[in-house]
């Protein structure tokens, strides 16, 4: 076994793990806890890819930035109402057959498509390949993307006023 | 590893985002399985572009983490003000559009 398919089962255990416990889990804030492990296990996937940049990305914004955010809205709620939130699941079947149904349909198709198992080495470093690309071919996507940003920004403080 | 194992593995998350949307009853619980879906396409995008050794997809991630950031901001925004007026973060219980 080479340290590339052991470092990717070891990931993906990872990753199904803390996925699962984040949907079955009965605390909310184990939940986004276990979000957080499953983000970070995706960045170590990117890290398996040659993406390092994203990789940074995803601990930056996701297990940094998303979660802080959640665990916020959390405790602020839970400060507002005086009780525990509660984090139940219902429907667990209706789920569990629509998902099931879902990954039985895409492992199917994988299984039927011929794909390259082989890497077909990028130009250069996959970083300043992003760099150059955002700002050449994606130029008018990442402008807009910035007023998007923007707008979501006045959009969260607007909503989260303070009660007149 | 193959560009299958990637893909397979981006779509168990998938699915199992999915069975959180649709099982899960509080607001934030399934702005979490919204995050895991999103994550799994990720996945996929960079494992696409890692084995076409294009670097499109990796661009396209990076647009789709901002704009998954910006939902988040704005989905637990929306849960703050329905915890004022309602006092709920039940996804059930925010049925003023009833007919």
């Amino acid at each position: 076994m080479t340290l590339e398919v052991f470092g990717f089962w070891a990931l993906a255990v990872v990753l199904v793990g803390s996925a699962l416990a984040v949907v079955l889990t009965k605390n909310l804030f184990h939940s986004v806890l276990w979000l957080a492990l499953a983000l970070t296990g995706t960045a170590g996937i990117f890290l398996m890819l040659d993406a390092e940049f994203l990789a940074g990305v995803q601990i930056l914004l996701y297990a940094g930035g998303v979660v802080t955010v959640v665990v916020f809205a959390i405790v602020v709620t839970e400060r507002l109402v005086g009780t525990k939130l509660s984090h139940t699941s219902r429907r667990a079947w209706l789920g569990g057959g629509v998902a099931a149904m879902f990954l039985a349909v895409m492992l199917s198709q994988l299984a039927r498509v011929p794909l390259s198992p082989l890497k077909i080495p990028m130009e250069s470093d996959p970083t300043r390949l992003i760099g150059s690309a955002v700002l050449t071919r994606f130029l008018l996507p990442f402008e807009l993307l910035a007023v998007v940003l923007l707008v979501s920004l006045l959009a969260a403080s607007y909503f989260a006023r303070p009660e007149e | 590893m193959g560009l299958h194992a990637y893909l397979a593995l981006a779509a168990v998350v998938f699915a199992i985002g999915l069975f959180g949307v649709i099982t899960r009853r509080n607001m934030v619980g399934i702005l979490l399985g919204i995050e895991l879906m999103l994550n799994a396409v990720n996945i996929n995008l960079v494992a696409f572009s890692r084995f076409n050794g294009e670097v499109t997809g990796m661009v396209l991630t990076v647009f789709a983490i901002c704009i998954t950031v910006a939902e988040v901001a704005l989905g637990l925004a929306i849960v703050i003000l329905l915890f004022r007026t309602r006092r709920t973060a039940m996804a059930d219980h925010v049925d003023w559009l009833k007919g």
